[in-house]
């Protein structure tokens, strides 16, 4: 039944009606983003630009300052995405495959506080980070980030799979912990590390909330809460605002393409078998 | 160094960063919720009061607080099924056996869930622009007269809801696509022995199989929903008329806008507590239809 061509036809049809959707406001994005100033605003709305310009990036870079806003998300999704992966990883392994005292109690504790959305923490913890004197600084941004429960649960779901043999051998021959770690664990679990760094830095990358409210300093702000506020100053902007856009989402969509595999396989781990 | 303190020794860092910054303030937040801390309290720590529950109380008498938390609801309501609906038909359509170029399809309709929510949202701004956007202009092709998403109270969160679908409905795609994939294909084989058209087929085999997915799916995007803020930010600004104002939107302006944080942190738990109790519920529906 389902050889009718008829059917075939139907179903060819709407994958490309649904994957117009998903794409057509990104690729009109990218048309505007180089169109001149007062182009997009005529009706019709015109589709591509006339004479295709570059002036809305230099504006951005030149005068609205976007080049830092660049760094600082590259700089804080970086130190996000390095810390947590290390400290994500050690703790994953150690629930996984070290027997400790009250391991499996703090376990469950961890999983049973993922329930708690953490705008909950949100006010104390701006009291807490002012008190250190990290509001208004890339650390206030960071540190929060550097941990993360999900991905404890990630790195031990993967690092159960690790033979206990190979972790004794070790042990036997004289190996220390940390060294086992560093030789025999990092390298087995390098897809899932893979995984976990994509999720950090598209996480760090594309937050607003917590920068939103930590750094209300302009020149450590991130590309998401700088654009906000650029979108609120030239609402009437489009090819401005258009061309922040491509800007800000450009980096972590080529990360994405690049290490998809990556990124799907985590995205399973962490949900069908959690 | 024995296996046991390599364990703390390995785990200290993580727990340390979640203990101090997440666990402590949780426990914090609940004491802050407690009191008057306000403007004056951040200057000077002798300003605060303990007013028990009367944050909470003063919430629930507080029309906006009920304004925000029916447009929340109303998000949460309309929003969960639209998304759970679309990313099922995307993953039917991707696992279909006529379908061609499907990791090229996969990835276009994954693609927005990668993108930053500001960044889109503006996009979307102006494609639901009143007079210049791409949306009205195609509706006027078909005689439909201009409409003003985002400044009409009636359409605004309409508006903000089809976005979020938009947005969002790559990511449960992947999950139920393998959840078909999972589905052997016997099953099938056996109802169409039977007789079962498709249409019967995708009811009686499909659907009870994927039953526990769509049950954690249903879950994690209703959890999702409900933390609604940069949307409302920054396409309508909480507005028309508070039409899209959230009740994680009125956390932030009573906290860091007016700085009452001590009612703040109550908003915050009367959220939680609310999503605590849809996901019990929706649980003990699943229960005793038999999923799980």
């Amino acid at each position: 039944m389902k050889s009718r061509p008829l059917w075939s036809f139907a179903v060819n049809a709407m994958l490309v009606v649904v994957a117009v959707i998903s794409l057509a406001p990104l690729l009109w994005m990218l048309s505007v983003s180089f169109m001149q100033t007062g182009e997009a605003g005529h009706f019709p709305p015109p589709l591509l630009p006339s004479h295709a310009t570059f002036d809305n990036y230099r504006e951005l870079f030149l005068r609205a300052g976007m080049g830092r806003f660049l760094f600082n998300s590259f700089l804080i999704s970086s130190c996000v995405m390095l810390l947590s992966v290390l400290f994500n990883t050690l703790a994953g392994y150690a629930f996984a495959k070290l027997r400790f005292k009250g391991r499996d109690r703090t376990f469950r504790a961890l999983l049973a506080a993922l329930v708690i959305p953490a705008q909950v923490a949100m006010m104390p913890l701006f009291l807490l980070l002012k008190q250190m004197g990290l509001v208004n600084t890339y650390m206030g941004a960071i540190v929060p980030g550097m941990a993360a429960i999900f991905g404890i649960f990630l790195v031990r779901q993967y690092a159960r799979t690790i033979p206990d043999e190979l972790l004794e051998a070790a042990r036997i021959d004289g190996a220390g912990e940390w060294r086992i770690f560093f030789q025999i664990v990092l390298p087995a679990l390098k897809p899932i590390l893979v995984t976990l760094a994509i999720f950090s830095f598209l996480g760090a990358w594309n937050d607003f909330m917590w920068p939103l409210i930590v750094l209300s300093d302009e020149r450590l702000q991130t590309l998401p809460v700088a654009l906000a506020s650029l979108s609120r100053e030239h609402v009437m902007d489009y090819e401005l605002m258009m061309a922040g856009s491509v800007v800000t989402i450009l980096p972590v969509l080529l990360l994405f393409l690049v290490l998809q595999r990556y990124y799907i396989q985590g995205l399973l781990l962490g949900s069908v078998k959690g | 160094m024995k296996t046991s303190t390599a364990g703390w020794l390995f785990a200290a860092p993580a727990l340390t960063v979640i203990g101090l910054f997440f666990g402590l303030p949780v426990v914090a937040a609940l004491a802050l919720s407690l009191t008057d801390f306000d403007i004056y309290a951040l200057a000077d720590p002798g300003n605060l009061r303990f007013v028990g529950v009367g944050n909470y109380v003063s919430l629930l008498q507080n029309p906006l607080f009920w304004k925000s938390l029916g447009n929340t609801l109303y998000f949460v309501i309309v929003g969960v099924p639209l998304s759970v609906a679309m990313s099922l038909g995307a993953a039917l359509l991707l696992h279909s056996k006529v379908g061609r170029f499907k990791p090229f399809f996969r990835t276009a309709y994954f693609a927005p869930v990668v993108t930053t929510v500001v960044a889109v949202a503006v996009i979307w701004r102006y494609l639901f622009h009143t007079k210049y956007g791409l949306v009205n202009w195609g509706l006027s092709a078909l005689g439909i007269d201009a409409i003003d998403w985002l400044g009409d109270p009636h359409w605004a969160m309409p508006t903000i809801i089809l976005f979020a679908v938009w947005k969002n409905f790559g990511y449960n795609m992947i999950i139920f696509l393998a959840g078909l994939q999972s589905i052997p294909e016997d099953l099938y084989e056996a109802a169409r022995i039977d007789g079962a058209n498709t249409w019967k087929q995708f009811r009686h085999v499909t659907l009870p199989m994927l039953g526990p997915v769509l049950l954690l799916v249903s879950i994690l995007t209703m959890a999702g929903y409900f933390q609604l803020f940069a949307e409302p930010y920054v396409m309508t600004q909480g507005g028309p008329l508070e039409s899209t104002k959230s009740v994680l939107y009125l956390m932030y302006e009573e906290g860091f806008k007016w700085w009452n944080l001590g009612n703040a942190s109550a908003v915050a738990f009367l959220l939680f507590l609310l999503m605590v109790a849809t996901t019990s519920g929706l649980l003990w529906f699943a229960r005793r239809k038999g999923v799980e």
